[in-house]
């Protein structure tokens, strides 16, 4: 019964993305006879007859992001240097998610190794949003977001290294949770940059995510950055009692450029999470501006190094050369123009001469962005609400050769991998026809109070449109 | 003008854990390439490093017996380099926070006691090794080595010549072995040591330009590489050239050293903390306790066996070349009551009898119990010299005890004066040529009496007793 259960999910896949409203959100779709062994099926049968706690996704049809090592599908990572690369070992995440009797459906687009803001620096060709197929989903986990938000799936995993969870899922109109770092294994989650990235969750409600959070949370052996730390109950916090909770708006995260309609979309939020008894209070984040510098040299620096595999001696694509050099330099060739951007970039930034000037500098101030989120929350305030993107889904090609403004769309999103922090991306409306997403972030180890007022704004705010 | 060598070291020294230190695959020598390997050692995506505990206990062991400040917190830092057999493309290793700093080591040196400071010591990873005679016209990789831990200890420059540096290594990889962190084989590549050498006039306070050596992989290869090079910048110095800094690398067929092509050696690292490795935190209790179970060191060692047991230098140096040397000799000589007659007997026909079974003193057949039982037979008279020999032999051919052994085969000397009297008339009887000469002035012929005499006596008499006898008899 099941077993039909992952065919018809993959089927009605297959037949959507190859009609005309197709988003190429898969890379890899699961083949229903012979990756039905590996447990989604075995115990769903168990699941069906008691639907114990055990198997808290039984049949639950779930997405994974390319860049999640699998051992029944490749895993690309949307890279030509990783085509029809398999894993000979599983994420301790996915693994997670199967044993919890989830039906994986397939392996989802995302730009290349998780750089970018839009799908569209994937090998395999851009994402399309399911609200406009002539916009992108956002990224990196375009193809997560975009699954969830067609009804393809529906939960779905992504990462977040600077906010590739939570902007393509306001993007996309989806819930998406980056949870603490350290919350989640990151064992078997391709490094982009080791001391941002973070798994995290897609849904089409603030339940299904949090859900799938709390399925895939808690330490692990593997992970030396995962924490011992008990994991919340997520679920069990979403009807929690919104009255006398202190929300804290950062006032760097409006400025006067801000999109007119984020900021009356956000408002409006603002209003509800008051009407509905919370205290909001302005506060300061003062070394917000920082965050993007900050980010595009820390976070290129570590992919610069996490990268460095990549030379065609062990595995996936290897070109010919007359030596080694020629062979890394022909092989290595084949990265994408943004990896190949960020990969000189970091190594700039790490070169002797300039380590300091740029990696120690990045380094300080992560510090001080990592210390306003301390000052704040130790201040009284429990969450922060913010805008989740500047703007709404922008149209495919129009930033491709303007990095800095691809850049700037992870504006309000990379403080909190900086800072380690929990957030998530909830809907709060739409601006002429298009999704917006309102950030918030908690303090670390307290997803549970971005989760409950998330779910108070999904209650109160679904289906407003500006 | 007198010319003065300065050398300093870096030595990479294998820490016996059998396994890899982010991984915990096994880590042995000599196995067949690339089956001690996993996702974390090849360095496939997604796979991440977690520390082997038990590695940096022995580092730990190894920097309090090299008597360093060890450090609280130790950072893990990559060191990025591109070569075929570095999985990951960096090298997990430790920079700026160290394991720890500020060492000193004593040993005798060609100028006699020397100390030589121990800048810092930190922990890393092995890379694995590239094969380039096993695939006919390409390189093979082989990743089994890839993680293996290793401490590095870097030395001031403090040695000042060949000698020195083998004095040195001698020193360290004894006290390695002491505290059993390493089993110090440098053909298996689990001790390495690359050198710097400048030279500079003598008593001259600044240091010359310096080159480095590696790729030596034997202590006499290290002597004789260093040899080299201090001829080679002395000649270039007197011919008025100028030393030029330069990485050097040793050829063990030819003897000789190359210098590295500038490509190999002009690497930027760009380190940076690992950010997949907390720091490594080992706690002020921790180190308290592994400093309190470390075993007495060779060089205190020796110092003591020469005061309590009244040694002289050379017998307490040869008995604490290794721990379980020390250990069995102890062993003996308290059992014995008799130091000196433990020392000999230990260094002497034990030390021959292992040399022949080609056995180490760990595992010698004999144990101390039963050596210290011969020497006390031989010393209290019950058995001679020789028989006791041939004990230990039976001992380690046969098992037993040698009490035993020396009543069920009648060894023990005879010593009452009537059996010895009686052997020696028989003889006096038998060689009246021999006896006459003797009595004629030619001394010498007493020992070949003697032998006679313990020749009847199937070697048990006892030959003071025997020679005492056929005196009193010739020459009374």
């Amino acid at each position: 019964m099941t077993i039909s259960a992952l065919r018809a999910a993959v089927e009605s896949v297959r037949e959507a993305e190859a009609g005309p409203n197709g988003l190429n959100a898969f890379l890899a779709l699961a083949d229903p006879d012979t990756d039905s062994g590996r447990g989604a099926e075995g115990g769903s049968a168990q699941a069906g007859e008691d639907g114990d706690g055990g198997r808290v996704l039984a049949g639950v049809t779930v997405a994974l992001k390319d860049n999640l090592a699998t051992l029944d599908l490749p895993t690309t990572c949307g890279s030509r240097l990783l085509e029809g690369y398999r894993s000979p070992f599983e994420a301790t995440v996915v693994r997670r998610v199967r044993e919890a009797g989830a039906l994986i459906v397939g392996k989802t687009n995302l730009d290349e190794f998780a750089m970018g803001s839009s799908t569209e620096n994937s090998a395999y060709g851009p994402t399309l949003n399911p609200h406009d197929r002539t916009r992108v989903p956002g990224g990196s986990s375009g193809g997560s977001a975009a699954a969830v938000a067609a009804g393809y799936v529906r939960m779905a995993l992504g990462s977040d290294t600077g906010g590739s969870v939570r902007q393509p899922a306001a993007l996309c109109g989806v819930v998406g949770i980056k949870p603490t770092y350290g919350r989640v294994s990151r064992y078997g989650l391709v490094a982009f940059a080791s001391s941002l990235d973070q798994v995290g969750t897609f849904g089409r409600t603030v339940q299904d995510a949090a859900k799938l959070l709390e399925v895939v949370a808690g330490h692990d052996p593997r992970d030396a950055t995962s924490v011992v730390a008990p994991v919340p109950g997520l679920t069990a916090a979403l009807r929690r009692d919104p009255e006398g909770v202190v929300v804290g708006i950062p006032d760097e995260f409006f400025p006067e450029t801000l999109d007119s309609a984020i900021r009356v979309a956000t408002d409006r939020a603002v209003s509800a999470l008051r009407d509905a008894g919370c205290e909001v209070r302005s506060v300061s984040l003062p070394h917000s501006h920082l965050a993007i510098p900050c980010y595009y040299v820390l976070a290129p620096a570590e992919a610069s190094s996490n990268l460095a595999r990549y030379d065609g001696v062990r595995y996936g694509l290897r070109a010919r050369g007359r030596d080694i050099v020629e062979m890394y330099e022909r092989t290595r060739h084949h990265f994408g123009p943004e990896v190949k951007r960020r990969i000189i970039i970091g190594t700039y930034a790490l070169s002797a001469g300039y380590h300091d000037q740029y990696y120690g500098a990045a380094q300080k101030a992560r510090a001080l962005i990592a210390g306003d989120f301390r000052r704040v929350f130790a201040g009284g305030v429990d969450v922060l609400f913010t805008p989740a993107t500047p703007g709404p889904a922008f149209p495919i090609g129009e930033r491709v050769d303007d990095p800095l403004s691809m850049y700037l769309s992870d504006v309000f999103t990379v403080t909190a991998n900086l800072a380690g922090v929990p957030g998530m991306s909830v809907p709060i409306g739409k601006v002429r026809g298009l999704p917006v997403g309102g950030q918030i972030l908690a303090p670390w180890w307290h997803e549970e109070r971005m989760v409950a007022l998330a779910a108070l704004l999904e209650r109160g705010l679904v289906g407003v449109d500006t | 003008m007198t010319w003065q060598p300065v050398i300093g070291l870096e030595i990479h020294v294998q820490l016996r854990t059998g396994r890899k230190l982010f991984c915990g695959d096994r880590a042995v020598f000599g196995e067949e390439p690339n089956t001690n390997v996993c996702p974390v050692c090849l360095g496939l995506p997604g796979a991440l490093p977690t520390l082997d505990r038990d590695a940096a206990r022995l580092a730990l062991r190894t920097a309090l017996a090299l008597d360093c400040a060890v450090h609280e917190t130790s950072v893990w830092a990559r060191k990025n380099y591109f070569y075929p057999d570095l999985p990951k493309g960096y090298q997990i290793t430790q920079l700026d926070r160290p394991l720890a700093t500020g060492g000193r080591v004593v040993f005798d040196g060609e100028g006699g006691e020397t100390a030589v400071r121990i800048r810092r010591i930190h922990m890393e990873e092995d890379a694995g090794k590239s094969i380039h005679d096993r695939v006919q016209g390409a390189t093979a990789i082989d990743l089994n080595r890839a993680g293996t831990p290793l401490v590095e200890i870097v030395t001031e420059p403090d040695l000042q010549g060949p000698g020195d540096v083998r004095a040195f290594l001698t020193t360290l990889k004894r006290i390695l072995e002491y505290v059993d962190v390493s089993d110090c084989n440098m053909e298996e590549g689990s001790l390495r040591a690359d050198a710097n050498v400048s030279i500079r006039r003598e008593g001259a306070r600044t240091l010359g330009t310096k080159t480095e050596i590696k790729n030596v992989n034997s202590f006499s290869g290290i002597e004789k590489a260093l040899g080299l090079e201090i001829e080679r910048q002395m000649a270039t110095v007197r011919a008025g050239g100028e030393v030029r800094s330069e990485t050097l690398l040793w050829d063990d067929h030819r003897e000789m050293l190359r210098p590295m092509r500038s490509k190999e050696e002009s690497h930027d690292y760009r380190y940076f903390p690992d950010p997949d490795l907390p720091p490594l935190v080992v706690g002020a209790p921790e180190i308290e306790a592994t400093r309190a179970s470390l075993p007495e060191l060779p060089r205190a060692r020796a110092a003591r066996f020469r005061d309590e047991y009244g040694l002289s230098e050379y017998d307490a140096s040869v008995l604490t070349q290794s721990s379980p040397g020390a250990d069995y000799f102890e062993a003996v000589a308290r059992a014995v009551g008799d130091a000196k007659a433990a020392a000999n007997w230990v260094m002497g026909p034990a030390q021959a009898l292992m040399n022949e079974r080609r056995e180490s003193i760990d595992v010698f057949a004999v144990a101390p119990s039963s050596l210290a039982e011969i020497v006390v037979l031989v010393g209290d008279g019950t058995i001679s010299d020789g028989v006791g020999k041939d004990v230990l032999r039976m001992v380690a051919e046969q098992g037993g005890s040698p009490r035993r052994i020396v009543a069920e085969r009648g060894l023990a000397q005879v010593r009452d004066s009537e059996s010895i009297a009686a052997w020696v008339s028989a003889v006096i009887d038998d060689f009246p040529d021999e006896v006459d000469r003797y009595r004629g002035g030619e001394a010498r012929l007493l020992g070949f009496l003697v032998g006679q005499v313990m020749r009847r006596s199937e070697g048990r008499a006892d030959p003071r007793r025997v020679n005492d006898a056929l005196r009193s008899r010739l020459d009374g």
